[in-house]
């Protein structure tokens, strides 16, 4: 493998990262408090709220249906709005958050809405107030499922950041089309998606011994 | 004293298979008083109510019409905040223990604890003092999954004792435990009960469980209570149908079925007839030997068919079902009637000799 070609992946991997890096943490930050609201509110919740739900489901049942290299397009003027440009990582970084906050919300919700009632019937009966029974109860309990639910967020948003290249984004996909696909460089191409793979082999490794360490509920105890 | 005074609750159901709704009396004009201290039992068959009048009381499910008044405050005027602070007196335990299974032991017995900002030395002393109490203070570092049943429910014990409540609701407790583990969290109840001066409302749907430890009971049919007493009343005089068909299983107060095929009739036949009697009695009679009294007294002969003896917490009490037969039986009959027991004449049959075979 060349000196260049090492430097662009390293260049590339940089850039990816700090995409991903940054859009899952905005994602996690809004989705997170997203998930907790829907989980509450929903018509088993404890504090069933209808029209907020409802509100709440179709905003992101909608951010969900609409295909991220659509999304990317659609929302450039926002883009623009927040940071400026519509080209290079930063650009980039806004429509992957904005397609991950509701996947992030409803992966959130799904973890929460698992818990037994049983649970939350014990912290009411003890005096917990709602609050109480977000921070102490839902959210320790889910941990586990929440951590697994970001880390397949974090995985697919290394596939969507691939073609955050098509704005000017750059990363690792941006490398695999320009290089390895318009110039005709294989190499290239198959040095990206070995590069693809390992990121994904870490990430899913990293989640599920995380997702591992906080789960106390199997009898499989170290 | 806990009193809840009419309290009825009622649900919108949704008819199975149809959009059509309509109402669910769960619970129907349930008025009980239940003194402090005491271990009060509340029995009846799934689907009674039970799960519902106990969650009446801490307001878990809020009753649509009647008060429930916990020692003079009414917790059915209480306004959210109030209701939580009166919530933190009452501890609760389940069937299904419903601890945090992210949680280890200490950090389950604290969870209470942590709701009223104790601080963190407070808190260490109180969970090793309580998880002494109900005897798990070695699983202090162990997460709920790692524990048996039993141990589960005492941390749940130990967990719902923490804020020293006045008072303990107890779902179906030990529904979900085996006999012997059942007896050991029973007994550790009654021993909390009485060392702490404990109030306990349990529902169960198992007359051993009030047998064991309850001072008092209602029996639960269809949302209302039927019958209502001690424990020892209403199990040595049952008045209703539900709750002989629940103590069955405790008293073997039945004729056996190889009796079901008997004929008998209502009057007193010929020499040739023998009388069936049920005999049932409680507290002192029982030390009494009626049975050689009456065989030294009588010109009869007793067969004992069938009997059942047990104890109501302290009293002895029991059932017998004994055949009388011999020229003295109709005298044999009337010293029983006026001894201090519950005498009932089951039938009179032509003598028999195949029974006892």
């Amino acid at each position: 493998m060349s000196q260049d070609l090492t430097i662009l992946l390293i260049k590339g991997l940089a850039d990816t990262a700090y995409m991903v890096g940054a859009s899952s943490a905005i994602s996690f930050l809004f989705g997170l408090p997203l998930g907790v609201i829907l989980s509450i509110t929903a018509p088993d919740g404890i504090g069933t709220n209808r029209p907020l739900y409802g509100a709440l489901s179709l905003l992101v049942n909608i951010g969900r249906s609409i295909p991220f290299i659509i999304l990317m397009v659609a929302i450039i003027p926002f883009t623009r709005f927040l940071v400026g440009t519509s080209i290079g990582t930063n650009a980039a970084v806004v429509p992957l958050s904005v397609s991950a906050i509701p996947f992030v919300g409803r992966v959130v919700e799904s973890a929460l809405r698992e818990i037994d009632d049983g649970i939350i019937e014990a912290a009411l009966s003890m005096g917990a107030t709602p609050f109480d029974i977000i921070r102490k109860v839902l959210l320790p309990e889910a941990l586990p499922a929440i951590i697994s639910g970001l880390t397949l967020t974090v995985i697919s948003l290394i596939g969507y950041s691939a073609m955050a290249g098509a704005i000017g984004g750059g990363g690792l996909g941006d490398i695999a089309i320009r290089y390895g696909y318009q110039r005709f460089m294989p190499e290239v191409m198959l040095a990206t998606v070995i590069v693809l793979v390992l990121m994904v082999q870490f990430f899913q490794f990293a989640g599920d011994r995380l997702s591992g360490m906080a789960r106390h509920d199997k009898k499989t105890e170290k | 004293m806990i009193r809840l005074d009419c309290v009825n609750k009622i649900y919108r159901v949704t008819e199975p298979g149809g959009t059509a709704k309509r109402d669910f009396h769960a619970l129907r004009d349930v008025s009980l008083d239940i003194e402090n201290g005491s271990i009060y039992g509340i029995i009846g068959r799934s689907g009674a109510g039970k799960s519902t009048l106990i969650r009446c009381v801490n307001l878990l499910e809020r009753p649509s019409s009647g008060r429930v008044f916990i020692n003079e405050v009414e917790m059915t005027a209480l306004g959210e905040a109030k209701l939580r602070a009166a919530r933190r007196k009452i501890g609760m335990i389940f069937q299904s223990f419903n601890l945090l299974a992210n949680r280890t032991v200490f950090g389950n017995i604290a969870f209470p604890l942590e709701l009223e900002r104790w601080s963190k030395q407070e808190i260490k002393d109180r969970v090793n003092e309580i998880a002494l109490l109900v005897g798990i203070d070695d699983k202090l570092a162990q997460y709920p999954s790692q524990l048996s049943g039993g141990q589960k429910q005492r941390v749940g014990i130990a967990r719902a004792l923490a804020n020293r409540p006045d008072l303990l609701l107890s779902d179906e407790a030990t529904s979900a435990l085996d006999p012997q583990t059942t007896k050991s969290v029973l007994r550790l109840l009654r021993d909390i009960n009485e060392k702490l001066g404990l109030t306990v409302i349990l529902i169960t749907h198992e007359m051993d469980v009030i047998k064991e430890i309850c001072d008092s009971v209602a029996v639960l049919d269809s949302g209302e209570v039927v019958e209502e007493g001690s424990v020892l009343k209403v199990f040595t005089t049952p008045l209703k149908s539900v709750t002989k068909e629940l103590m069955t299983s405790v008293m073997q107060t039945r004729l056996p079925d190889s009796f079901a095929d008997l004929k008998f009739t209502g009057e007193r036949g010929s020499r040739e007839t023998d009388i069936l009697l049920q005999l049932s009695f409680f507290g002192s009679v029982a030390a009494q030997p009626i049975i050689s009294d009456l065989v030294r007294g009588f010109d009869v002969d007793v067969n004992i068919l069938a009997a059942h003896i047990d104890h109501i917490r302290a009293t002895p009490c029991g059932t017998l079902i004994i055949q009388l037969s011999g020229e003295d039986r109709g005298g044999a009959l009337d010293y029983l009637l006026d001894m201090n027991l519950k005498v009932e004449v089951i039938g009179y049959v032509a003598r028999f000799n195949d029974i006892t075979h």
